[in-house]
């Protein structure tokens, strides 16, 4: 789970980190105010949205009088926002973060992600403000680790190896380990998937600050975190993606026609590629878990359904821990309460599965069923093309 | 022959809620010598099984602790079922109680908890398998956690998989085709799991009952590439690999650090290129997991 830029820089100085101050605001009158507020003659109105590359997007704007302030800011939040990182419709925006223009010396990145190998790590560069992915691909050199023991935080002398990495000297060694080790206290104490402050800055009076922050929070550590909730913004997310999320079935939609429903991250995965070298293209990716019960199948043929493209769709499901005969009754319960109109081609293995069987053969719904993923996966392309229904 | 578990395994489960009985009761019936269980506060006393076969079968004694169990019914094998707020507690607990194989099951542990465990284990000498996987099954001797038991068969294949279904599926293959399985391993999803596939791949290495091996992975992380050079430079069987997550969507970013730290590794194809690259045929669909060992071993 994302946040906002606003409430990541409020986390981190609460851990001590300094970040460049600003004012949340709602609207082009409180922009104004808030310009008047700052006090600088120079100010930075920034749209608050999930996604990234919102410079280029037209969604970060300098000002330089209250007026100008009011007009960019009802610019900006009269309608969505659309950067690289988003969908053509863009994302709307709600709040605008106004702050002093700085006087950039210099900028830094500094990072800090869960690593396969490493595991908690954080990462620095003196190649900050720019696409750190460039840099990580190209000139993998320029990007400092230290790997941070998750009992014992990062130590002293990590962030001073970080520090004088960097290129600080001794006047500002201080802050800058400050800064590093209460990144990695405010990572592992609020449970993140990823932070980062792109760019740190110096100013030319010798100030380090955060200039931008992002947060992503560890969806499975909710339950110890009320704060995930208060901060959760669900006007940035795809809105049938959140609904999926709401049931934890795992959805992503994708661009092709064949809708499908799968048991298990590599099975679905496996189905869409299988889907692919049959002809066809698959439409979602949905993991309906481990408890397929009629509700859930109903729940996720809705969802499928939602997507105007979806003109057949296929079910594949091993059962494990579930039992195909249960599958079977759900499919076909789901079936008749969606009143499925496209062609549906059912793939059913593992406990059970001859009941299961008997169930759609019994049935009088015109469910056509396979016993291998590539019959499956060629009858449903047939399908689509209207071929088999 | 198989690794790490067989017939004699003896086997403790931590968690035995509805869930995680019912998992336990099914590997019972499978025939797996499960010893005991642990369910805090409910030390002495025991759990019914029934597996749903009309069989009976001996209730499970419980204990209060992983320490108590190991005194009295000396487990060498934890099975943890433990819901996700607890896991990464139970799996630290049967670490310090000194319990060499951890095979943890449950999903959604928060990552930074899994930091902390899977560091305490490797600190105490102990084996941690997953978490959230569907667990190890020997066919024949001794099936611990979630996997439908009948798909397996005994036989002479190794199956390691980063996937629950999927794994299922390439088994069931493997059998249909007349392959049996030394040992199936699934060694779970998640960001931090407690081995890898060259972890295993060297026990496979080691085993004389295993001729062959499949190795199943996903898009993300490098833990295939790692076990494709190792594969070149040292293992001395066939190995059939499979990458599912061809046409999944580059997007669905983690964000900047994510893609950096993998330098913009872990697509499915840069994977198959690897795997290709160091000796492992890779099965073209993955319809075709089962019937490409046959070819390779017949070759």
């Amino acid at each position: 789970m994302n946040i906002h830029e606003y409430q990541a820089k409020e986390i981190l100085a609460k851990f001590n980190v300094p970040v460049q101050q600003g004012v949340v605001v709602n609207n082009g009158d409180e922009a104004a105010g808030a310009y008047e507020t700052l006090g600088s003659e120079l100010a930075v109105v920034k749209a608050q949205v999930h996604a990234g590359g919102r410079g280029k997007g037209g969604g970060v704007k300098l000002v330089r009088s209250a007026q100008e302030a009011k007009e960019v800011a009802e610019t900006i939040l009269s309608k969505p926002l659309v950067t690289p990182q988003t969908t053509a419709e863009g994302v709307p925006v709600h709040k605008l973060l106004v702050c002093p223009g700085a006087d950039i010396e210099k900028e830094y990145y500094v990072g800090m992600v869960v690593d396969r190998a490493l595991g908690p790590v954080i990462m620095a560069s003196t190649e900050g403000g720019i696409e750190i992915e460039e840099v990580a691909k190209n000139t993998p050199e320029k990007i400092l680790k230290e790997p941070v023991d998750p009992g014992l935080g990062l130590q002293a002398f990590q962030a001073r190896r970080l520090a004088f990495g960097l290129g600080f000297g001794k006047d500002q060694l201080g802050v800058v380990c400050q800064i590093m080790q209460g990144l990695a206290k405010a990572f592992l104490e609020t449970d993140c998937a990823l932070m980062e402050i792109n760019p740190l800055i110096t100013t030319k009076t010798g100030e380090v600050l955060a200039l931008d922050a992002k947060i992503g929070f560890d969806d499975n550590a909710s339950f110890r975190h009320p704060m995930y909730a208060e901060l959760h913004d669900s006007t940035q997310e795809n809105e049938t993606e959140l609904k999926a999320a709401e049931l934890h079935l795992s959805y992503v939609k994708l661009d092709g026609n064949i809708g499908c429903m799968v048991n298990g991250a590599g099975l679905a995965m496996a189905t869409m590629d299988i889907i692919k070298q049959a002809g066809g293209e698959p439409a979602n990716f949905l993991d309906v878990g481990g408890g397929v019960s009629e509700k859930r199948v109903t729940e996720a043929f809705k969802i499928i359904l939602s997507d105007p493209n979806v003109e057949a769709v296929l079910v594949n499901i091993f059962g494990g821990i579930v039992q195909c005969d249960v599958v079977a009754q759900g499919v076909i319960e789901a079936v008749k309460a969606v009143q499925l109109s496209v062609p549906l081609v059912v793939r059913l293995e593992g406990t059970n599965v001859e009941k299961g069987r008997q169930i759609f053969a019994d049935s009088d719904l015109p469910i056509i069923t396979a016993t291998g993923m590539l019959e499956a996966a060629n009858k449903v392309v047939e399908a689509a093309k209207g071929g088999a229904s | 022959m198989s690794i790490l578990v067989g017939k004699d395994s003896r086997i403790l489960c931590q968690g035995v809620g509805r869930a995680g009985l019912f998992h336990t009761s099914q590997c019972i019936a499978y025939g797996t010598k499960v010893v005991g269980g642990v369910k805090p506060g409910k030390g002495g006393t025991t759990a019914p099984i029934d597996a749903g076969d009309g069989k009976e079968y001996d209730p499970l004694p419980l204990f209060n602790t992983v320490n108590e169990a190991v005194a009295a019914v000396k487990p060498d094998v934890t099975m943890i079922y433990v819901p996700a707020p607890g896991a990464a507690d139970a799996i630290m607990e049967a670490a310090d109680a000194g319990i060499p194989l951890i095979i943890c099951i449950t999903e959604g542990i928060p990552t930074i908890d899994m930091a902390k465990a899977a560091r305490y284990v490797q600190e105490k000498g102990c084996r941690l398998i997953g978490p959230n996987c569907p667990g190890i099954i020997t066919p024949g001797q001794c099936k611990i956690g979630i996997m439908p038991g009948y798909i397996h068969t005994p036989g002479t294949i190794g199956v390691i998989s980063r996937s629950g279904t999927l794994t299922y599926e390439a088994v069931w293959q493997l059998t249909n085709e007349g392959l049996g399985q030394s040992t199936c391993i699934g060694i779970g999803g998640d960001p931090i799991i407690g081995s890898v596939f060259i972890d295993l791949l060297k026990d496979f290495n080691k085993d004389p009952g295993t001729e062959g091996v499949i190795m199943i992975g996903e898009i993300g992380g490098e833990n295939e590439e790692i076990a494709a050079r190792y594969i070149k430079e040292h293992f001395t069987k066939p190995v059939v690999g499979f990458i599912a997550g061809r046409t999944a969507p580059p997007g669905k970013r983690m964000g900047h650090a994510g893609a950096i730290i993998s330098g913009g590794k872990g697509t499915a194809a840069e994977k198959i290129a690897c795997l290709e690259e160091n000796g492992i045929v890779v099965a073209p669909s993955p319809a075709e997991i089962g019937i490409t060992m046959k070819n390779l071993l017949n070759k």
